[in-house]
């Protein structure tokens, strides 16, 4: 081991010669698993993270099911299939720019990809705006002073509290704006793994930054897989509410 | 191992440092920013080291003011809205910038690589960044305390803190949130570096049990924290939009909060023990030289607490509305969790058992923390017990519980730590006979300040109260002595505070192995080098190969726990004459 560290040190080593190495990694498979693991971890700490909110949706759909249903109705389950199509698109490009680096197809094919990815995430993030314009003018912004559906004629079932509406969109807008912050910082990091690319610092050997950013995007689109039915999709069945 | 035939043959101190290369991680770089943007974990340790300490002596003070305060029966130093704003201040401070981060902050950042033979941690940028995300939350948090304060308690329990306190709640809030995110940090990189750095034939049941015990803290920090994060963003919203999940206006429930606050709050209290458990592990195996007795119990116990801390979190909410079977259930899991604290407790003193006990402070600390968190470990049970728990709610009795696991618990196990690796860490010893000193002050004022309360509390003195009946003579005597107590506390850990800087210039040169000890830590120079071993270690040996101090003075110095300059434990007595 000590004349592989030193070979390494001295520049003689295969891995040696990569800019990518970092000096406390031995070689890049190691710096690799490190980065994957690392990824993982973060993952699951995203998971509890998220995990509060569910629980707190899970716990109020069972007390109030018929108000959730029904505040459920004002949300367009079209626009919400469209928008997670767009997603798990996103997702799809995203998994083949992680191959293209994998296999070292040209830097433009990973780039493009990559690209891909994120235009179809800033399209996801338009329709969110608009679908949130859609509450404000609706009334449906849940904050004090500004819900006001009555006011906006949406009708409210019998036996509802207005409350028990504002509690929906409450947790509707923490859970899909949480969601859509996670997609902003996404692109954020995308950008400048494009820069890498268009570089030419991907190749078969070293490519981990691709990878795990390909984890967390997959990750993020999880949790609309989640959101989707939740928010969308239960309830929309058992009444109009329009 | 060549450097350890070489220091042998030494026989002075400073001829032994003289024989090793003069670079370490303090002086390979001088100046401000080889500090605040250094990537050396040993660095970020010291950075850790330094924060912290400022944050304890913030709390410390907000703790002096409330023991002022208790001193009469009147509240006649502040209000009571100020008192609700001191216990408060204390809170935060202790909890969440002192008793989370400053094992693993300081202790764990700097020896983990060192333990299992890495030159740094897996991700050594993000160990920077938990760093400057702590430092960002607690300043957060310091100026909501500076411009005004925040009188919810630690818990911020709703509806109180979202509708109803005009303090800055939401700052404070904010800061703890991103300070979180510095605790979540640390654990990634805990968990990823104890995979996939190990040195070669490091393998995990050749680990200390320092790495296993920060593993476990580690998967709290993870899988805890994020709770805590996302419950203090919802009500940072709540405060905001003045409506929100725990409102009951819109039919939100305030328990759910606790439920929440507590899923997190009460694995905490493990975040604080477990590195502390990790530190008196080391200890006892180093300074009664034996192995661990039952090593891959003392191991999975860690995991124990770790898994069923999570589960137990009901137990602060007997008398919240939560069904009384529930309770039955929480109290249950309650009691399992002391079966692998027990087991920590039985195998630390069977390894004393027929050991060469030493007496230097590290051990002194470890010996505190074992009585301390026995008694800390029991009032749990007691408190565990619904009939009991009820009775004694929000009294002293709980304050004085919880002090002795945190403050018995976790402090003795960072002094203890400080004192052992100091050598490592400073490349000086600190003076023995003043750090001994210290140790039995500190133990003697934490036992006349937290004792009393136990009785208070039993007698029904509740909790957060800033004045008390002046008709029950007996609580006036209870509380001066725990003002007293905690006066004597003060001095105790004012005195360390002086000696560790007095002996960063002139405490002796420390050996590299100074107690000595079997870990890979002891087997680099200290201070070590920035890359912490001069080639990378090949571990051939099993955790804690330890032999009694007779076979050491008869058969003499060897492989693998041989004293590196050349004495004898036994005849270090005349160390602190030597500069």
């Amino acid at each position: 081991m000590s004349t592989h560290a030193e070979a390494i040190e001295h520049g003689h080593g295969p891995e040696a010669a990569h800019e990518a190495l970092a000096h406390h990694f031995d070689n890049l498979e190691q710096q690799r698993e490190a980065g994957a693991l690392g990824m993982w971890v973060f993952i699951a700490q995203e998971v509890m993270f998220f995990g509060g909110l569910f629980l707190a949706y899970l716990i109020y759909r069972m007390k109030y099911p018929t108000a959730f249903m029904a505040a459920s109705n004002h949300l367009n389950w079209k626009i919400g299939t469209f928008n997670t199509a767009v997603l798990i698109t996103s997702s799809l490009t995203m998994a083949l720019a992680v191959w293209a680096t994998q296999t070292g197809r040209s830097r433009k094919t990973q780039v493009g990809l990559m690209a891909a990815t994120l235009l179809l995430g800033f399209i996801f993030l338009g329709v969110k705006a608009y679908e949130y314009n859609e509450k404000y003018v609706d009334g449906l912004i849940p904050i004090a002073g500004w819900f006001d559906p009555v006011g906006h004629n949406v009708h409210i079932p019998a036996g509802v509290t207005t409350g028990q509406y504002q509690m929906f969109f409450w947790l509707y807008f923490a859970m899909t704006g949480l969601h859509a912050l996670h997609m902003i910082i996404g692109a954020g990091i995308l950008l400048p793994i494009m820069w890498m690319a268009w570089r030419g610092r991907f190749s078969p050997e070293y490519h981990s930054p691709v990878e795990n950013f390909g984890l967390y995007w997959h990750f993020v689109d999880i949790i609309w897989i989640f959101l989707f039915p939740l928010l969308y999709l239960l309830g929309a069945h058992f009444g109009k509410g329009h | 191992m060549s450097t350890n035939t070489t220091a042998a043959a030494a026989t002075g101190t400073r001829e032994w440092r003289s024989r090793f290369p003069t670079v370490n991680y303090l002086n390979a770089d001088y100046g401000i920013w080889s500090w605040l943007l250094t990537k050396d974990h040993k660095r970020i340790g010291l950075l850790y080291l330094i924060s912290v300490s400022f944050f304890f002596a913030i709390g410390g003070a907000y703790a002096g003011a409330i023991r002022l305060e208790l001193l009469t029966p009147m509240g006649d130093l502040m209000q009571s809205s100020t008192y609700n704003k001191v216990f408060t201040h204390h809170g935060i401070m202790m909890v969440f910038f002192f008793l989370i981060p400053a094992i693993p902050g300081v202790l764990g950042n700097f020896l983990i690589p060192l333990m299992i033979g890495a030159k740094d941690m897996a991700f050594p940028k993000i160990n920077l960044l938990s760093w400057y995300i702590f430092m960002a939350g607690g300043l957060i948090t310091f100026c909501a305390l500076l411009f005004g304060g925040v009188d919810t308690g630690w818990t911020f329990y709703v509806p109180y803190s979202s509708n109803f306190s005009n303090t800055y709640v939401t700052l404070a809030g904010l800061g703890i949130f991103i300070n979180g995110f510095s605790s979540i940090l640390t654990g990634l990189n805990f968990i990823v570096t104890t995979h996939t750095m190990r040195a070669p034939g490091m393998t995990w049941f050749r680990l200390p049990l320092f790495v296993w015990s920060h593993y476990a803290t580690a998967l709290i920090m993870i899988l805890g924290t994020p709770v805590i994060a996302i419950t203090i963003l919802l009500l940072a919203l709540e405060r905001l939009s003045h409506v929100g999940i725990f409102d009951p206006a819109l039919g939100g429930d305030p328990v759910l909060f606790q439920h929440m606050f507590w899923f997190y709050s009460h694995p905490a209290v493990y975040i604080m023990i477990l590195p502390s458990m990790a530190v008196i592990s080391e200890v006892v195996a180093t300074h009664t030289r034996k192995p661990i007795f039952g090593y891959s119990f003392v191991a999975f116990s860690s995991l124990a607490i770790a898994v069923f801390g999570f589960l137990v979190w009901g137990h602060h909410l007997f008398v919240s509305s939560q069904s009384v079977y529930a309770g039955m259930i929480f109290s249950m899991i309650s009691f399992v969790v002391a079966i692998p604290s027990a087991v920590k407790v039985f195998n630390w003193t069977a390894t004393m058992y027929k050991g060469s006990i030493s007496y230097d402070t590290p051990m002194l600390y470890a010996f505190a923390f074992i009585g301390l968190f026995l008694i800390g470990g029991m009032t749990g049970l007691f408190l565990a017990a619904l009939g009991f728990d009820i009775h004694v709610h929000d009294t002293y009795f709980v304050v004085a519980h919880f002090h002795y696991v945190m403050v018995g618990g976790t402090v003795m196990g960072y002094l203890g730590g400080l004192h052992n690796w100091w050598p490592k860490i400073t490349g000086r010893m600190y003076p023995e006979g003043w750090a001994r000193f210290a140790a039995l002050v500190v133990f003697v004022g934490f036992n006349l300040t937290f004792f009393p309360q136990f009785l208070l509390g039993y007698m029904g003195m509740p909790r957060r109260y800033h004045a008390y009946p002046v008709g029950e003579p007996m609580w006036q005597v209870l509380h001066v002595m725990s003002t007293g107590g905690a006066t004597v506390l003060g001095i105790g850990l004012l005195i360390p505070a002086v000696y560790f800087i007095w002996s960063m210039r002139y405490g002796r040169f420390a050996p590299a192995n100074p107690w000595p000890g079997t870990g890979l830590e002891w087997r680099t120079p200290s201070p070590p080098p920035t890359e912490n071993f001069l080639v990378t270690p090949v571990v051939t040996w099993e955790a804690y190969e330890y032999r009694p101090i007779e076979e050491l003075q008869t058969i003499g110095p060897g492989e693998p726990d041989q004293p590196i300059d050349g004495q004898h434990p036994a005849n270090r007595g005349t160390e602190t004459e030597e500069r």
